[in-house]
């Protein structure tokens, strides 16, 4: 059971696309020759949900997948469990397609090999926190007892400890959501999908959960697939981003990468809103040039982001300090003139933003 | 311009030809397949006596504080027990006692008949809109076709007495039943229904563990509707043979009995709001933590 749970699965989403209506069949062709949406949803009354997914999502990650409401992207999560059914393409999970197995098959699946947690909790309102978080492994057929064994370890990491007997009802969303992560949890499946799990929460609360997320995930290493309309929690959460718009891919990357080369117009327009120096790390602006000597001892380990760094050195009153690997080698400088200017957002996406309006 | 002010109606003698036939046939039908359908509901019967025997030869005093320990485990309300203990009192006192017995255990097997058989037909609705779609008119006829005319068959078929008067109560009395059923399931919230498929849920755990729980209010509001329509075709079924309450006010209809009938009335009446405020209460019991209390 360890160690099924230190493996995530990877996720393999290839030339998925997803119309809804009465006969989706008969429009794929059209759509992957180039049928716009626009002209399948007003002349053939069709509305394509997703178009040309591909996203490789390696185990043990945190994938998040953002877009705005519309984007596709709570259909594009129901299509790793088959909630939905797609209409043309794959999603393979170790070695098997999804989209291929029978009721049975995917029956099993959905016990063992992924969990769900849900932007509207969807817990049931007449059992009790205990008895919620069970729900998997009762499915499953698992004894009582190694049921509650599991599900009061998980009540407990979660923070709900000593509210066992309580029901939904008497839970603020927070703790509701708690209860709903500790349900997908107990699960112990190696894929673990968010779906707008901390959207209905209110700010603090939803840092909250972020943070009991990271540390879970520190722990558990599975292969989470985490949707939301939020680019900061994005940053925050994601080892890997894939950007949603009007159901297609429109870029795919790590934070740093969408932060500092967004695709498009669409992208940047987000992107000026982020607080860059809790993103953009310090390899990206080290120089090999300027002694050691210089940076006063000052050192900050690679992988570190700028806001951290900037208060390394600013505690330490020093202008340079030196970027070192995990092993403690030297790697580059940095100074607080380049930290700076990183920090704040550069000209170009004002200027493309101000020319797109 | 004769056809303008009469009805072109069908010939006289066609129409009674075919009245006649149709008559003939059920007949045939009756001396045909009388003996085995009667044999189909003998345990029916013997539910159906054995129930009103219990009623009737337990001592009165065992019976109060039976009916009084039921409507407490359901209701958990002392003003509902007082109420309900107070009502069986006074029917004893004005000498109904046994013949109120007699009609609470038609309603009982009356009621749990009409469950046995209404919710699963209500779960197969809920799953099948062509099912629905085919059920539902039948519903409305049997709530709307007067009472008598699905009396005059059943009576051919099985005689007058406790069965037929049974099954008479049950067509009247189950559509609610059924209806219900199949609206409380059809309300689940769907985001809950969506985790019980993405755990892996088998149709039948579903059913089990979501799908009947949350609609179980509704349920209960179906059963208490039955119960209701149950009482109110106690004075019919006596017509063909149902002993209780409904016996006297036949009679005192006939006799013109004022006193008879006021009395017997009101009996039905305070066993009609002792089954309603009780299964309500349970209903609401039921339903304490689907309220929202949090926003």
């Amino acid at each position: 059971m360890a160690d099924r749970s230190v493996q995530g699965a990877g996720i393999k989403i290839k030339n998925l696309y997803k119309i809804f209506g009465q006969r989706p069949q008969a429009y794929v062709e059209a759509v992957k020759k180039g049928m716009s949406k626009t002209e399948l949803n007003e002349d053939h009354g069709h509305v394509l949900g997703l178009r040309d997914i591909n996203i490789d999502m390696p185990a043990g990650c945190i994938q998040v997948v953002m877009g705005l409401s519309g984007s596709g992207k709570s259909t594009l999560i129901r299509h790793i469990n088959r909630l939905i059914d797609p209409t043309a393409g794959e999603v393979i999970i170790d070695g098997a397609d999804v989209c291929k197995m029978n009721q049975n098959d995917l029956r099993q699946f959905r016990r063992h090999k992924t969990a769900m947690v849900f932007q509207k909790f969807a817990l049931l309102p007449h059992r009790t926190v205990l008895d919620n978080t069970v729900y998997g492994l009762e499915i499953q057929g698992l004894s009582r007892e190694k049921q509650e064994e599991q599900a009061r370890r998980w009540i407990g990491r979660v923070g709900l400890k000593g509210f066992e007997d309580h029901y939904p009802n008497q839970l603020s969303g927070g703790m509701q959501q708690r209860v709903g992560l500790a349900r997908a949890l107990t699960n112990d499946a190696p894929i673990l999908l968010m779906d707008e799990a901390f959207s209905a929460l209110d700010p603090l609360i939803r840092m909250d959960m972020q943070s009991v997320l990271l540390d879970l995930q520190k722990e558990i290493k599975k292969t989470v697939v985490f949707i939301t309309h939020d680019l900061d929690e994005a940053l925050r959460l994601g080892d890997r981003i894939a950007i949603l718009r009007d159901g297609e891919v429109v870029q795919q990357g790590t934070g740093q990468d969408i932060v500092l080369q967004p695709a498009d117009e669409y992208i940047s327009s987000f992107v000026k809103e982020v607080n860059r120096g809790r993103v953009i790390m310090v390899d990206t602006i080290a120089t090999q040039s300027g002694a050691p000597s210089t940076t006063g001892g000052v050192t900050v380990k690679t992988g570190t982001i700028l806001e951290e760094a900037a208060k390394t050195m600013t505690d330490a009153n020093q202008q340079y300090a030196t970027v070192i690997d995990d092993n403690g080698k030297p790697t580059g400088v940095i100074s607080m003139n380049s930290l700076i200017q990183a920090m704040v957002t550069p000209i170009s996406h004002l200027t493309s933003k101000a020319a797109a309006e | 311009m004769d056809w303008f002010y009469s009805f072109p109606n069908m010939n006289d003698d066609t129409l009674r030809n075919l009245k006649k036939a149709m008559d003939e046939g059920f007949k045939a039908f009756t001396r045909q397949y009388g003996d085995v359908i009667e044999s189909f509901f003998q345990p029916l019967q013997y539910f159906l006596i054995q129930a009103e025997r219990f009623m009737t030869t337990t001592p009165w005093p065992v019976m109060i504080v039976l009916i009084g320990g039921i409507a407490w485990i359901a209701s958990r309300n002392w003003k509902i027990v007082g109420g309900t203990i107070l009502t069986l009192l006074l029917i004893g006192y004005f000498d109904m006692w046994s013949d109120a017995m007699k009609t609470i255990a038609m309603i009982f097997v009356g009621t749990v008949v009409s469950i046995v058989v209404g919710i699963p037909i209500g779960i197969v609705m809920a799953r099948s809109d062509g099912f629905q779609r085919m059920v539902n008119p039948i519903l409305d006829v049997m709530q709307t076709m007067p009472s008598f005319v699905y009396l005059i068959p059943v009576v051919m078929l099985l005689g007058i007495g406790k069965v037929p008067g049974l099954i008479a109560v049950v067509i009247y009395a189950i559509p609610p039943m059924i209806r219900l059923t199949n609206l409380g399931i059809r309300l689940v919230d769907k985001d809950v229904l969506e985790a019980a498929d993405a755990f892996g849920s088998s149709s039948w755990q579903r059913l089990r563990n979501v799908q009947i729980p949350l609609a179980l209010p509704t349920i209960m509001a179906g059963i208490n509707q039955t119960i209701m329509m149950a009482l109110a075709m106690v004075v019919i079924a006596s017509m063909i043979g149902v002993q209780g309450l409904g016996q006297p006010v036949l009679r005192s209809v006939n006799g013109q009995f004022f006193s008879l009938g006021l009395f017997n009335g009101l009996a039905i009446v305070g066993i009609a709001i002792i089954f309603d405020r009780v299964s309500q209460a349970y209903g609401k019991r039921l339903q304490k933590h689907q309220e929202v209390v949090h926003g």
